[in-house]
């Protein structure tokens, strides 16, 4: 245990929803770490030394070593830090979370992205919005319990973060409804179960300044256009 | 406890056969059924993957496993008493899943440019590929396999697509064995292994179906 309590950093940026990620798993499992805010204009020589494949954030920096991508910074955690697991025991139900959190990535993630770039072209836009509501359809026929990894949080909840906190930030700055308590009662509830777990309510980013920045970043893309 | 463990696949697909692969190496006897991808969707696929509708699909005592790599990890933790394909140590564990994933963001997708498209797209699948695979012989530098000692969860992510090398190197006119030796020298040791060579389909196999496909599709 006392080799874990070493050092341990997370370089990222508040903005991020895949830093947050591991933000809350290292809180929720009560680790010790310090945090590197990263300017992505202006990517640290730390930065792009643990990361030089993709040169982006979150990276975990455990006793020097370096781990990118946020599912497999999650999972190493959970192997490294026994306490407050996120992935279940038993190997079906481990399959499932890693495909669930997978699908939350290829699907859903990428698909809120396409529908903010595809700002100016009516057609593309629309396709990448009915995709978006599909994937989310089909979370909402995959929730059972309180929560994704039942009546506790668990690893598919925690890649979820972008649904319950950057996707209505998304919805409000370009006037699309994906996400909608009408369209997808389970969902919409489980967003609001989850933004109000103790720990994740005190490991979101502020909501006002997350707003500007996108906002900023989104008028940007339609001056361009 | 019998174990009754299907794989629905299709000859061709790399991602089927990191599962055949996988399967293998742990000595599992399964049934293979073939779904026939130019027919429509057998009611078995949509049943077993309603939320892609794609092969390859894992079924172990009924339930199903999709996406290959999670399948793949999931036969290293059932089946852990022998031929382990996941290092025990959780950072070794973290660099494996990097490098497995990052093959397949990259290969597939990129390959398909080689053969699908032409002029500047293609240009730049082909300058991408190779940077890929360049990245890859860096990463694998002086080991017997990107596992090290024994065939791994990256070795068995990227060895199918060794089939598709004369499909990526005739359409896309590249040379893969001038460009990255060391990649073609691994993917050499990798087929003299029994488990890889008999789950593999046939390159020139491979090849013929592209060729096949590409006509279909009105790309000359």
């Amino acid at each position: 245990m006392a080799t874990n309590q070493e050092e341990v950093k997370l370089l990222g940026s508040v903005k991020s929803p895949f830093v947050c990620r591991v933000h809350i798993v290292l809180k929720l499992k009560g680790i010790e770490f310090e945090f590197v805010d990263e300017n992505l204009a202006n990517k640290s020589d730390q930065l792009l030394k643990y990361n030089p494949v993709y040169k982006k954030v979150p990276v975990f920096v455990h006793n020097d070593k370096p781990i990118s991508e946020s599912l497999v910074i999650l999972e190493y955690i959970d192997e490294t830090w026994k306490q407050n697991p996120i992935l279940p025991s038993d190997p079906y139900h481990r399959a499932l979370a890693r495909f669930w959190s997978k699908f939350i990535d290829d699907k859903i993630v990428a698909a809120s992205v396409k529908v903010v770039h595809s700002v100016g072209d009516e057609k593309e836009r629309e396709k990448n919005v009915e995709e978006s509501i599909e994937a989310l359809q089909i979370l909402e026929n995959e929730l059972k319990d309180k929560f994704f990894g039942g009546e506790e949080i668990g690893i598919v909840d925690i890649a979820a973060v972008f649904i319950a906190f950057w996707l209505p930030v998304i919805q409000d700055i370009t006037g699309l409804k994906m996400l909608t308590a009408e369209k997808f009662p389970k969902l919409y509830n489980w967003s609001q179960e989850f933004l109000n777990h103790p720990i994740v309510k005190e490991n979101i980013p502020p909501r006002d300044p997350l707003f500007a920045i996108y906002k900023a970043y989104y008028d940007s893309l339609i001056a361009s256009k | 406890m019998a174990d009754e463990v299907i794989l629905l696949d299709f000859w061709l697909s790399p991602f089927g056969s990191r599962i055949r692969i996988a399967l293998a190496e742990k000595g599992i006897k399964y049934e293979y059924i073939e779904e026939d991808l130019r027919k429509n969707k057998s009611s078995l696929l949509l049943q077993m993957n309603p939320v892609h509708k794609k092969i390859p699909v894992l079924i172990h005592n009924g339930k199903p496993i999709a996406e290959s790599l999670i399948a793949v990890q999931y036969i290293d933790e059932v089946w852990n008493d022998k031929s382990p394909l996941l290092p025990s140590d959780p950072y070794e564990r973290s660099h494996a899943r990097f490098w497995a994933d990052y093959v397949d963001k990259k290969i597939y997708e990129v390959g398909r440019k080689l053969y699908t498209k032409k002029g500047e797209e293609q240009e730049a699948g082909k300058k991408e590929l190779i940077e890929v695979f360049k990245l890859l012989e860096q990463e694998l530098g002086d080991k017997t396999y990107f596992g090290g000692d024994k065939l791994g969860f990256v070795d068995i992510a990227f060895i199918p697509f060794y089939t598709w090398f004369k499909t990526y190197e005739t359409f896309g006119n590249i040379n893969i064995e001038k460009e990255c030796p060391k990649i073609l020298s691994w993917a050499k040791r990798c087929i003299k292994i029994e488990s890889v060579s008999k789950s593999l389909p046939d390159q020139d196999k491979v090849y013929d179906f592209i060729v096949e496909i590409r006509k279909k599709l009105g790309i000359e």
